[in-house]
């Protein structure tokens, strides 16, 4: 179990993790999503006490990381920059970390074959790929056999073998009952892996739910209309009830229908129709608006700062601001996923 | 302190820092480098002086310190275990290593510790055993104009010089904990230590201050015959102050180890 209260860590004027409150529970694996820059790093480097926070505090277990004796038997931990001295070899990099918390060395040689790395064992980390880079960490991180388990950014660089490998050992460690936290900036990765889900942007916490609850609530589909007489269809659509929204490419959109009930209604009503198609929002989409609306958030906001002088705005991320559409959120119901394509686009 | 009397959890992290020095080739590279480098030129300028003895004016051959000119290498050979020094810590730093120690260690003031108690006895024995092997080496090569180890004050000035190296090696781990990048590390330590420190020595109006400088200090505990420094305190006490600057970088290491995000 981890707790963290409020966790907040300034880098001078920037705040890079914002009042952050939530708890990680054992049993299942729960997912840390959100954009690149998002504070998951810091937040993670905070966890393990190599970061101390300007506000909160994190508990492991109910301690605090830097009064834990040999923290390696409780919390595991992969971070994304991998942190191996690349002339010493596998098998020495995890026997000065098991030593240091008092590990037997035969549990060296266990993990370096649980990860597939025996062969290497000899060899310096300086030639190795990005995949066995990222397999020695986790070879670290499962030293002491810890109950909690911390992924930082787990499948980068991992070939599909490799990526289908840590999610299969990240439930076979949740499924024995350990607390699994593992970071991602894709939300593909992590509807296929974890089961409870923690999103922040911008370093505020935006959500903390089941994954279940997550897709219930934002695989929404609706039925994509194409016509030339798209006023007609307007009306039609309209009398018989339904709630048209026109798209921006001249499509109409409607929510909470079945294609079929609308082909039939086209029918009996002489509507000519060029497409006919039921759309499904994916996860990903669903994920991209809800970290847009932090960005956005940013992106009303900057004006206001600006007008204070040159100098603030450029401070602001410009990165960001420019993704933002100015008045996107009072605009009527924009189509799903707009947003974030529109940025995608520049 | 031997492994077996420590506390337990830092005699562990004793053995995992053995673990780190050992596993990487530039421990036995810079402290080779250490060893043959000293002796090496100790060697030779004491050849070359033996050999041109005979010329040399009678007050030359009053103040001729023969234990003092096999040191003569040191000034060289020291900076192959500030090298050590700096790559003992600035490894941590520039592979990214620094955050799974501290994953591992999360008392920091422990994990300086005992990086202290492994590089320390280290540098020490490769300390003394230059010290030794550059002094003998040398003798032999001035034959009879040579000093014996039981000369008044050539066993202190040897013994010392042992020291010496050890304490130059734990100044720069001091040093390299407050710098953390092993760039700045060596474009700091590197060219005082070889060019600037003696320059502030050799000029006048610096060498006031220049002789509380940690080597300038430091090495008036290698020389038999103090006179001819003309410092204002002894062999001991030079030594004693490059102590103090030792003890002052590990203190300023320790502190920003402590305070600051890893």
């Amino acid at each position: 179990m981890i707790e963290l209260r409020e966790l907040t860590k300034r880098y001078g004027e920037k705040t890079a993790v914002d009042g952050l409150t939530f708890s990680v529970r054992p049993g299942v694996v729960t997912g840390f999503l959100g954009p690149n820059g998002a504070g998951k790093s810091t937040t993670m480097r905070l966890m393990i006490g190599l970061d101390s926070p300007t506000h909160g505090d994190v508990r492991i277990d109910g301690e605090h990381y830097d009064r834990m004796r040999e923290p390696l038997h409780s919390i595991g931990a992969l971070l994304e920059a991998k942190g191996v001295h690349g002339g010493r070899t596998a098998y020495n990099h995890l026997l000065c970390m098991a030593q240091s918390n008092g590990i037997p060395e035969r549990r060296v040689g266990e993990v370096l074959e649980m990860v597939g790395l025996q062969d290497v064992a000899r060899k310096r980390p300086k030639g190795f790929s990005l995949g066995m880079g990222q397999r020695l960490g986790i070879a670290g991180a499962l030293l002491g056999d810890p109950r909690i388990l911390m992924f930082d950014e787990p499948v980068n660089g991992l070939d599909p073998e490799g990526i289908h490998w840590i999610r299969t050992l990240m439930q076979h460690l949740a499924r024995e009952g350990r607390t699994v936290f593992v970071s991602s900036h894709l939300m593909s990765e992590m509807a296929q892996t974890a089961q409870h889900l923690i999103v922040i942007g911008q370093g505020r916490l935006l959500a903390d739910t089941s994954m279940n609850q997550f897709i219930a609530e934002n695989s929404r589909t609706y039925v994509r209309l194409r016509t030339p007489e798209p006023e007609r269809a307007r009306d039609v659509l309209l009398e018989a009830g339904h709630r048209p929204v026109t798209a921006e490419d001249g499509s109409l959109e409607v929510e909470g229908a079945r294609a079929a009930t609308l082909g039939e209604l086209a029918a009996e009503r002489r509507l000519v129709l060029h497409e006919l198609s039921e759309q499904r929002a994916s996860l990903e989409e669903a994920f991209m608006r809800l970290t847009a609306g932090s960005v956005e958030y940013h992106a009303h906001d900057l004006p206001e700062g600006s007008a204070g002088g040159p100098g603030e705005a450029a401070s602001g991320e410009p990165g960001e601001a420019a993704s933002g559409e100015p008045g996107a959120a009072g605009a009527p119901a924009p189509a799903w996923g707009e947003n974030w394509r529109k940025g995608q686009g520049r | 302190m031997t492994l077996t009397t420590m506390p337990t959890h830092t005699a562990r992290v004793v053995k995992s820092e053995w673990t780190k020095v050992r596993s990487v080739r530039s421990t036995v590279w810079t402290l080779a480098a250490a060893l043959v480098v000293t002796v090496g030129m100790g060697a030779a300028i004491c050849a070359v002086t033996s050999s041109s003895y005979d010329d040399m004016s009678t007050t030359q051959r009053a103040t001729f310190d023969p234990t003092y000119l096999s040191f003569s290498g040191m000034g060289l050979g020291q900076l192959a275990m500030i090298a050590f020094g700096v790559l003992v810590v600035s490894a941590e730093y520039s592979t990214g290593m620094i955050r799974n120690s501290l994953a591992a260690v999360p008392q920091r003031g422990t994990f300086l510790l005992c990086k202290m108690l492994v590089t320390g006895p280290l540098v020490l024995v490769v300390g003394m055993i230059t010290s030794f092997a550059t002094f003998f080496l040398g003798q032999a090569l001035l034959g009879d104009q040579g000093a014996g180890i039981t000369d008044p004050g050539v066993l202190r000035a040897v013994v010392g010089g042992g020291l010496y190296m050890a304490l130059i090696a734990l100044f720069a781990v001091g040093v390299t904990f407050i710098l953390r990048s092993p760039l700045l590390a060596f474009a700091i330590l590197m060219p005082w230590f070889f060019l600037i420190s003696s320059i502030l020595g050799t000029v006048d109006a610096t060498k006031k201050i220049a002789q509380y400088l940690p080597d300038q200090a430091g090495t008036v505990v290698m020389s038999v015959v103090p006179d001819t420094l003309d410092r204002p305190y002894g062999p001991w006490e030079g030594l004693l102050i490059l102590v103090g600057w030792t003890a002052a970088a590990l203190l300023a290491g320790f502190l920003v180890l402590k305070k600051r995000d890893a």
